[in-house]
């Protein structure tokens, strides 16, 4: 009798317990003062348009000053309550079912992390100028319609790089330039005035070690009369090689294994 | 299974076919000159080398030599001898590519001296790049011992023609007034040196003044002014048989001459009544054009490097200013509008500049400009200095500048010095007395 029992209440505590562990439903998670997060999806590539830090730091500078104008996108969330009323925050339950409406609504096989759009809210708090790099893309993209509006000096080429298909962003090709910048010695003498354009198409391993490099228009450089070329070639390569690994981004391999370098020299020989 | 297969393929296709190629511009770089190491040449089989050729140690002074060439053209980086690990010979055979690149040089020099059977001295180098691990240039050259210094320039040159894409300027002379004396009774003599301030030789004895020599750049000839007899004079002088005559015998002052591209036609002013103009004369036939005639001081002509131009200054304009025309005298234009007053124009060999003296507020500059006028350039400043003459090259310039003197502020000492279109490298040449008017020659190995 009392083994009967005991094997009775034994199996009903395992069977509790294996309910408890494998229902997730069951186990109640702790009520924490989460932020709403917004997520917006707007149609840009991967790439951001803002090519220089310095930059970007000074756009971030422009939004402090004129944050009554600013232009909320046409994708922008509704309305987001604020921190100072904690009655409004929404119960974990309500928020996961609001969060997996929107997902629905914005299919999320499409999302991508670097799409992702913070709120306004989430940018005003969590502004940290340590890490400006990170903050570049976000800052493109809120200031998007704002610099439409009040023609700021970006570029046509700038505003040209929503390209869909672009592999790395700019903040990894300004990293990728960086490494070259260092290595590459320009040959003094040469002229500015001459169209000197070296291509080099470089192949990549996942580690970033070159496993070849080609010089595009090789033929020029054993032509008469191409002395420059061959000399700026040259350096080129050996800028390459010098710079042997390269320091690539950990993920996107398959975007980057093939890179193309067009060494141009104009600018900082005329001085 | 097939449909399996298929499907697999296509996605694999397409997914890498989505990204384009990455393409980065690399528009800045390291201005800094090139880390270079020149490598102590090699004697092979030194017991074939005669006691005096040993005492000369040309394995140590050519590769000296080069550096210090090198060196001063501002686009080299010397690295220190001292830190080169692999010994010479091995250096020249099969160099270990990975010990210079331990001290970061990009390129490398060796060199071997050899006495061949018929007692030659036969001196070989070769240029490597130590990052791409090849060899990028050798010759060899046949020399007596005497000239190890000429040799060294020409091998000079071919490193920094392979390095550079243009030709290089070592192997040249450079003519100057020497000056020696007190300020009152200043003796002048024409003084021939090498680039490198070595091989000096007067010319002339200094009894009479001497002015503005240039060289004819397809020949050991050069023209100068001097003051025969109290009478100025254009002169023209073979360098080699010592021969001199005057160009022409005009009834007024001849001065500021200068040999046309090709070497047959001097250009000077021909100065009369007050009034100066170019002329023209073909050295074969003697025959004299006048270019310019207009009723102001036009003077300083110099071609532009196929001949079809001349440049010259004149103050028609109200002020001494810069102008260009045809080589028959045509079409004059005044291509310098800047403030100030501007001066002894020269064309450079390569076409593309005018250097110029620009006197502005007291201060003298030295300065290029496109042959259009745009693009003007100041390259350096002083109290005194005037009279740039081109590297056959047409990087660097030479000229002469003079230091204020006591209460008088006039003519201090003088000398030579250079600078390069960057307008950072510049450098005093050393000579051996006071120094002006210098004009470069052309290539000798050309």
């Amino acid at each position: 009798m009392y083994k009967s029992v005991s094997l009775s209440v034994l199996f009903h505590v395992v069977f509790v317990i294996a309910t408890i562990v494998s229902l997730p439903f069951v186990k109640k998670e702790p009520i924490t003062a989460q932020q709403l997060i917004a997520i917006d999806i707007i149609q840009i590539s991967e790439k951001t348009q803002l090519p220089f830090a310095p930059k970007a730091r000074e756009i971030i500078e422009k939004i402090k000053k004129e944050k009554e104008k600013r232009v909320v996108t046409k994708q922008a969330p509704p309305k987001i309550t604020p921190k100072e009323k904690p009655k409004a925050i929404p119960l974990p339950d309500k928020l996961k079912i609001k969060s997996e409406e929107e997902k629905k609504k914005q299919n999320p096989e499409e999302i991508k992390e670097l799409n992702r759009q913070s709120s306004e809210f989430e940018k005003k708090e969590l502004f940290d100028p340590n890490k400006i790099s990170a903050l570049i893309d976000k800052s493109k993209e809120e200031t998007a319609e704002i610099q439409k509006k009040q023609s700021l000096e970006l570029t046509q080429n700038q505003d040209s790089s929503v390209d869909l298909n672009k592999g790395i962003t700019l903040s990894q090709e300004d990293a990728i330039k960086a490494q070259i910048y260092k290595c590459w010695n320009i040959p003094l003498g040469l002229p500015f005035d001459q169209n000197l354009l070296v291509r080099i198409r470089l192949t990549l391993r996942p580690n970033g070690s070159i496993t070849s490099s080609e010089i595009l228009d090789h033929a020029r450089m054993n032509q008469p009369g191409q002395g420059f070329y061959k000399v700026l070639a040259e350096s080129a390569l050996r800028a390459v090689k010098l710079c042997d690994p390269l320091k690539m981004p950990t993920t996107g391999y398959e975007k980057w294994k093939d890179l193309q370098l067009n060494f141009d020299a104009k600018e900082m020989l005329k001085g | 299974m097939k449909k399996f297969y298929l499907t697999f393929f296509s996605i694999l296709f397409f997914t890498q076919a989505s990204f384009a190629l990455v393409k980065i511009d690399i528009t800045r770089g390291n201005l800094e000159p090139l880390p270079a190491a020149i490598s102590k040449f090699y004697m092979e089989d030194p017991s074939k080398f005669s006691a005096e050729l040993k005492a000369l140690k040309l394995e140590k002074k050519i590769p000296e030599l080069i550096s210090n060439n090198l060196k001063r053209s501002g686009l080299f980086h010397i690295i220190d001898p001292k830190s080169y690990i692999q010994s010479p010979n091995i250096a020249h055979v099969k160099p270990t590519f990975q010990d210079w690149a331990l001290i970061k040089a990009q390129i490398m020099v060796s060199g071997k001296l050899v006495i061949d059977s018929k007692k030659r001295l036969r001196v070989e180098f070769r240029l490597w790049d130590v990052i791409a691990g090849k060899e990028i240039e050798g010759l060899a050259l046949f020399a007596t011992p005497s000239s190890w210094r000429r040799i060294s320039h020409i091998i000079s040159d071919k490193i920094y023609e392979r390095m550079t894409g243009e030709l290089g300027y070592f192997d040249t002379r450079i003519i100057y007034v020497a000056e020696t004396g007190s300020k009152t009774q200043r003796v002048k003599r024409l003084a021939i040196m090498d680039q490198d301030g070595a091989n000096n030789k007067y010319l002339t004895l200094g009894n009479e003044l001497v002015l503005t020599p240039r060289f004819n750049p397809t020949a050991q000839m050069i023209t100068y002014m001097s003051y025969f007899k109290n009478l100025p004079r254009v002169y023209l002088l073979n360098i080699e048989t010592g021969m001199q005559e005057v160009v022409g015998d005009f009834p007024g002052m001849t001065f500021a001459p200068r040999f046309s591209p090709d070497g047959k036609k001097i250009i000077m002013s021909f100065a009369k009544d007050g009034n100066s103009d170019i002329y023209s004369m073909d050295v074969a036939t003697r025959v004299v054009e006048q270019l310019t005639t207009h009723p102001s001081i036009d003077t300083s002509p110099s071609y532009s490097f196929d001949g079809k131009y001349i440049t010259f200054n004149s103050d028609r304009s109200g002020a001494q200013q810069i102008y260009v025309m045809r080589s028959d005298g045509s079409n004059a234009k005044r291509i310098s509008f800047g403030e100030g007053l501007y001066g002894t124009p020269v064309w450079s060999p390569r076409g593309d500049l005018i250097a110029f003296t620009k006197i502005y507020k007291g201060s003298f500059y030295i300065g290029v400009m496109r042959s259009d006028g745009s693009g003007e350039r100041l390259l350096t400043q002083n109290y005194y200095q005037e009279a740039p003459s081109w590297s056959p090259n047409g990087r660097v310039l030479i000229f002469y500048r003079e230091t204020k003197s006591g209460k008088s502020e006039i003519g201090g000492s003088s000398s030579l010095w250079s600078i390069d279109l960057t307008g950072y490298n510049e450098r005093k040449i050393k000579t051996l007395t006071d120094a002006s008017d210098p004009a470069w020659s052309g290539l000798l190995s050309k």
